[in-house]
């Protein structure tokens, strides 16, 4: 053990990244609807089962990974668009649960559709071809589509800034994520702003659900336990922060990934320990402002 | 001109209610003890009518935090699931007698509560939904893992009852009418227990923080405390609940823990109608019974209820038994 540890532990340590890009990319989601809508999107797991499934069908239709990359997060995010306009928008002023529950039941829909449309079985996804296989990273031989993951996150995120940070209408959201009323007042059009948000959100969820599915498989269930996980990282981020998701996204996969090294039986239980150290000593998480939670 | 007959039948309708409603209000606990022993006669299945009892339970619990409190919680498997297992693990690896099961359930429900609303009553309101969820996730892992004492995945068998001594009197528990009538005995003291706690200050505390956090802090209620001890007490019940679903399956399926059986209280509270005292039962018999319907036709029946959800969120978000209230009352 002692001569393998340093290398294993480099290796695990990669593994954690790649399990935590995931988490970040849901979790960004997640904080960018929050943030922007106050709306807690319980089907944030469908969403990405979805993306998972969507990808699948492609795939099995002789469509490459490469186009459903572009295509999947298209879909998924298209049909976010959908729900907003059509189920959430109505909701708007209700109370904060509201949208929540709606999402929630939504979840339960989308679940069953999925079910109808392919079983309740789940199904194996090849990885790519061009992705197969391990390549030394320094530490020792790590496979290329869990390195292509991180790497594929990294473009995402780094868009997702340049968007934000550097666009007009990027601008508008940051500001609207801030204080609506006054954006309102200003003569935006806050309504589009919100749907735009929510369809990004929700491309996002099935851009990470796609990626996961060569790492584990697709099954309708697969958005449930992620759903949970993905609330722990926004919650110890902090909500509505788009750097406390990237840094506790990157935070639960490596702590995921290490405790499966030392101690397998606490893997699952050990980021909810994290989420409670967390809210004892910074109920507002990493990066979250106080008082943004009442 | 049809219409209009309808109008003013409804209106005669509304018109006589609104001296029997006050009525109904005061003599909540004793209606719902009424409707509860007639039930078994006009339900089709003593089964069925069991698990609307225990549901029926659970989603009240649930009701105490979400509609009076008006706090969102998306963990209640837990306390359901906690009573449940201490229930079941006290009568197959103890052998201790029902009683002392079913208040080691309660105690359960109670611990979870306490464990999880330590932690989670910190953040609020959109927090408190997410917080929740991930706690109970936190406990289903820890007793699935646990399969010593849980039977992990295959569930905790072994949870036997056939007869049930009270007083020297030996009730037949495996008679599917004595079944029910000994679990609803217990529903029914839950509801009398629940209609005192609403009558009292303290219940009238908890509205009133829903109402207004501000206003009740500023009156000197300590907020912080009255949720906690809210979730603690809604924690009882819901053990309660789950330590009668112990006895009722004679096994505690691991699913009892389970995200699905949270979001289970969530829609039986809504449908039914949350913060109204009859409403969860409604809300549970509705769901259930919707559940065994469609699942006469198509395997898919969590697609009619999620829909049926949708809607009611979307339309009634009263619930079926608030908009009769509402109705009634103007």
């Amino acid at each position: 053990m002692a001569g393998l540890t340093l290398q294993l532990l480099g290796l695990q340590l990669f593994t954690g990244v790649a399990l935590g890009a995931l988490y970040v990319l849901l979790a960004i989601g997640l904080s960018l609807i929050f943030g922007m809508l106050t709306v807690v999107n319980f089907a944030h797991g469908a969403f990405y089962m979805l993306g998972a499934y969507v990808g699948l069908w492609l795939l099995m239709h002789g469509v490459n990974f490469w186009t459903a990359l572009i295509l999947v997060p298209l879909a998924v995010g298209a049909l976010g668009l959908l729900v907003e306009r059509t189920l959430i928008r109505p909701l708007y002023g209700r109370g904060l649960d509201y949208p929540l529950l709606l999402t929630f039941g939504l979840s339960y829909v989308i679940v069953e559709l999925v079910r109808v449309a392919f079983g309740n079985t789940g199904y194996p996804v090849d990885t790519p071809d061009a992705l197969q296989g391990a390549v030394d990273i320094g530490v020792g031989y790590f496979p290329l589509y869990r390195l292509f993951v991180i790497a594929a996150s990294v473009v995402v995120l780094v868009g997702l800034w340049l968007f934000l940070e550097r666009t007009s209408f990027g601008l508008i959201v940051r500001a609207g994520a801030r204080d609506p009323q006054i954006v309102r007042i200003l003569g935006v059009n806050v309504a589009r702003v919100w749907l735009i948000v929510f369809g990004i959100g929700t491309g996002l969820a099935g851009l990470a659900g796609l990626l996961a599915a060569p790492l584990q498989g697709v099954i309708p269930e697969m958005g449930g336990p992620i759903l949970a996980e993905a609330f722990v990282v926004t919650v110890v981020g902090g909500m509505g922060s788009l750097l406390g998701a990237v840094v506790a996204g990157l935070l639960v996969g490596v702590v995921v990934s290490m405790t499966s090294l030392f101690a397998p039986e606490m893997s699952r239980v050990a980021i909810f320990a994290l989420m409670a150290i967390v809210l004892l000593l910074r109920p507002q998480g990493f990066f979250g402002r106080a008082g943004l939670m009442s | 001109m049809l219409l209009g007959s309808a109008t003013s039948v409804a209106l005669d309708v509304s018109e006589r209610l609104r001296g029997w409603l006050p009525f109904a209000q005061r003599r909540r606990a004793w209606l719902a003890a009424l409707f509860l022993i007639l039930f078994p006669l006009v339900a089709p299945f003593k089964a069925l009518a069991t698990m609307i009892l225990i549901y029926g339970l659970y989603a009240l619990g649930f009701n105490i935090l979400f509609g009076y409190l008006g706090l969102l919680s998306f963990g209640h498997s837990a306390l359901f699931g906690t009573g449940a297992y201490f229930c079941g693990i006290a009568i197959a690896h103890f052998g201790l007698p029902w009683w002392a099961a079913l208040s080691l359930g309660v105690l359960g429900g109670v611990l979870a509560a306490a464990a999880i609303g330590v932690l989670a009553i910190r953040t609020l309101g959109i927090y408190f939904a997410m917080v929740t969820l991930a706690l109970s996730q936190c406990l289903y892992y820890l007793f699935y893992q646990a399969t010593d004492w849980t039977g992990g995945e295959n569930g905790l068998t072994g949870v036997n009852v056939k007869t049930i001594n009270l007083f020297g009197f030996g009730l037949d528990f495996v008679n599917p009418l004595v079944h029910y009538y000994v679990i609803a005995a217990f529903v029914i003291v839950a509801l009398f227990a629940l209609s005192r706690i609403l009558a009292s200050p303290f219940g009238a505390v908890i509205e009133g923080v829903r109402e207004s956090e501000a206003r009740a802090r500023a009156s000197g209620i300590d907020v912080v405390r009255v949720r906690f001890v809210t979730f603690v007490v809604s924690g009882a019940f819901c053990g309660l609940a789950g330590a009668l679903l112990a006895l009722h399956l004679s096994i505690v399926p691991i699913e009892t823990m389970h995200y699905d059986t949270s979001g289970l209280a969530v829609m039986m509270c809504l449908l039914g109608g949350m913060g109204t005292f009859f409403g969860p039962f409604v809300g549970a018999a509705i769901f259930l019974l919707l559940e065994n319907l469609v699942s006469l036709y198509t395997v898919h029946w969590q697609l009619i209820v999620g829909a049926a959800f949708i809607a009611c969120v979307l339309f009634f978000p009263r619930g079926v038994w608030g908009t009769i209230l509402q109705r009634s009352r103007t």
